[in-house]
């Protein structure tokens, strides 16, 4: 009964479009977590009343109103094989957490995919709402417009003095998460990122690489949201990771700026050699894909490669990763041939064979 | 140096956590990075954020651990859970716990968030009585300005402005 449109193919609609900024900005996330005041949190509570969780947030998507939001598809985490359960994780349509811990977990996705309401995660209810560009004041009033529909039929955990009550102490208050995903190449290869990151976490913020658990930024991608969720309004935290992501922006457009007048032999070059690597390679490993598909989604930027969409750029960071790979090539990648079959599609995707 | 975790292999990856100005330092091998799950910014490894928040609550037992009740005895009386097992365990068990480890709490969010007190959305169905609330604090605020700046009929109107919406509550 699982739908599994979501894992068939690589697209999501968030990718085709272009959105704001979209040459530094890649991708904007909002994520609010919220609890039923009468179960225990997912930690403790019983299979029973996870159940119940589930039934009675079921019956709140009957709601005509998330019509307006297009369908939303059903998919029981039980009935999810770990392969499709990877690949969700890859396009960002649900949480590690979800995919691995959970019990009773469940998720609805809608057509485009920008809206996830994930079922007995760490909490309750986890409302994401996911937008191509620099969009993040967009995602958070849809995704708040749709925790008011919720609110309307269930009783959350909600205290006077700590906001939306959450399992984990980091979410209290607001249960807001906001994360912006940049492509900040310019400010790697001038040395300007730590000190410009050093300063962002200074100020409530947090910086990761883009596979949520622990990756390290690979291929230049930089994930930025808030880390203070309590004593904030929601107004306030976006603004402030509005205006963050803002300068970092400038910072980046400069940078690009000064490589072009200052070194564009040298970038050209950079750029090119990635390019010729990705188009030839018969083995690459995922840390150097992610490497020269950055520098070759610079080169789009600059003007340095044309006759390549932005947008295959975005579709083989998701192809890239292992779950999707597996897919691709029907199951058929044996141990150790994964960096074969990395290179193989990107060949593919790029419009070069070998023989 | 040696890893803080293992005491044996020695430490490959430092980072410092500064929340609101308090630092803390971290020195640990990879291998114990990778095993605590989760995340530094910028390794391969990880640590999870539970990990980094029962440190913060195990410290908090040691400080005030003379002055205020064993947090063996501390327990939510709905789903049963320790404070202690909170500290380890870094998340509540259900929506209670904020309750009965209320006391506890402050000094917690005050180091994780720099704040105790939530400002922000609030549910529009159980929500009446909050806003009120939040509507005659403000109020009051201006009040005080007003008495402040001697302007006694903003103030007198403030005031009974204030009245009315205190008998809403009472009402309810």
């Amino acid at each position: 009964m699982n739908d599994l449109r979501f894992t068939e193919q690589p697209f999501s609609h968030w990718m085709r479009t272009a959105g704001n900024e979209s040459e530094i900005v890649i991708s904007s996330r909002v994520r609010i977590a919220r609890n039923l005041q009468k179960h225990p949190f997912p930690l403790l509570a019983t299979n029973q009343h996870l159940e119940e969780v589930q039934q009675e947030l079921r019956q709140v998507l009957k709601d005509p109103r998330l019509k307006a939001y297009g369908v939303l598809h059903p998919i029981q985490l039980s009935e999810t094989d770990d392969l499709n359960k990877k690949m969700l994780v890859e396009k960002h349509l649900i949480s590690p957490s979800l995919a691995n811990e959970s019990r009773n977990g469940a998720v609805y996705i809608s057509e485009d995919e920008s809206l996830s309401i994930m079922v007995n995660e760490e909490d309750h209810l986890r409302i994401q709402c996911l937008y191509p560009g620099f969009q993040i004041k967009e995602a958070w009033e849809k995704a708040s417009a749709v925790d008011d529909i919720f609110e309307d039929h269930v009783t959350y955990a909600f205290d006077d003095k700590r906001g939306y009550l959450t399992s984990c102490p980091t979410n209290v208050g607001t249960g807001l998460r906001a994360s912006v995903m940049m492509h900040l190449p310019a400010l790697v290869l001038t040395q300007q990122i730590n000190r410009i990151l050093s300063a962002v976490s200074q100020i409530g913020l947090t910086v990761r690489g883009i596979y949520g658990e622990g990756s390290e930024a690979m291929g230049n991608l930089f994930q930025i949201s808030n880390q203070i969720t309590l004593g904030q309004s929601e107004a306030e935290i976006i603004d402030n990771l509005r205006s963050v992501v803002l300068q970092i922006i400038g910072h980046e457009k400069a940078a690009r700026e000064r490589l072009m007048s200052e070194s564009r032999l040298r970038v050209t070059d950079r750029v090119m050699r990635s390019f010729g690597i990705l188009s030839y390679a018969a083995v690459i490993d995922s840390k150097e894909a992610a490497q020269r598909l950055s520098d070759v989604r610079l080169g789009i930027n600059l003007g340095l490669i044309d006759g390549i969409a932005p947008q295959t750029m975005n579709e083989l960071m998701v192809l890239t990763q292992p779950g999707f790979l597996y897919k691709s090539f029907n199951g058929k990648i044996e141990a150790g041939e994964m960096d074969m079959y990395r290179a193989k599609l990107i060949r593919q995707k790029l419009g070069k064979s070998l023989k | 140096m040696l890893c803080q975790e293992c005491g044996k292999r020695p430490a490959s990856l430092h980072f410092s956590k500064i929340v609101n100005g308090d630092k803390s330092e971290y020195h640990l091998c990879e291998a114990c990075a990778r095993e605590k799950g989760e995340l530094i910014p910028g390794t391969s490894g990880g640590f999870s954020i539970h990990n980094l928040l029962s440190g913060l609550l195990n410290f908090e037992a040691v400080e005030q651990g003379k002055r205020t009740v064993n947090p063996e005895s501390l327990r939510c009386e709905v789903c049963g859970m320790t404070y202690s097992q909170f500290s380890k365990l870094g998340r509540f068990g259900c929506s209670s716990c904020y309750k009965y480890f209320n006391n506890r709490l402050d000094p917690l969010f005050k180091r994780v968030h720099g704040s105790t007190v939530h400002t922000g959305k609030v549910p529009l169905r159980v929500g009446g009585e909050i806003k009120t609330k939040r509507q005659i604090e403000t109020l009051k605020r201006r009040l005080q300005d007003s008495i402040d700046h001697e302007e006694f009929e903003t103030a007198a109107q403030l005031r009974d402005q204030i009245r009315e919406l205190e008998r809403q509550i009472t009402e309810h």
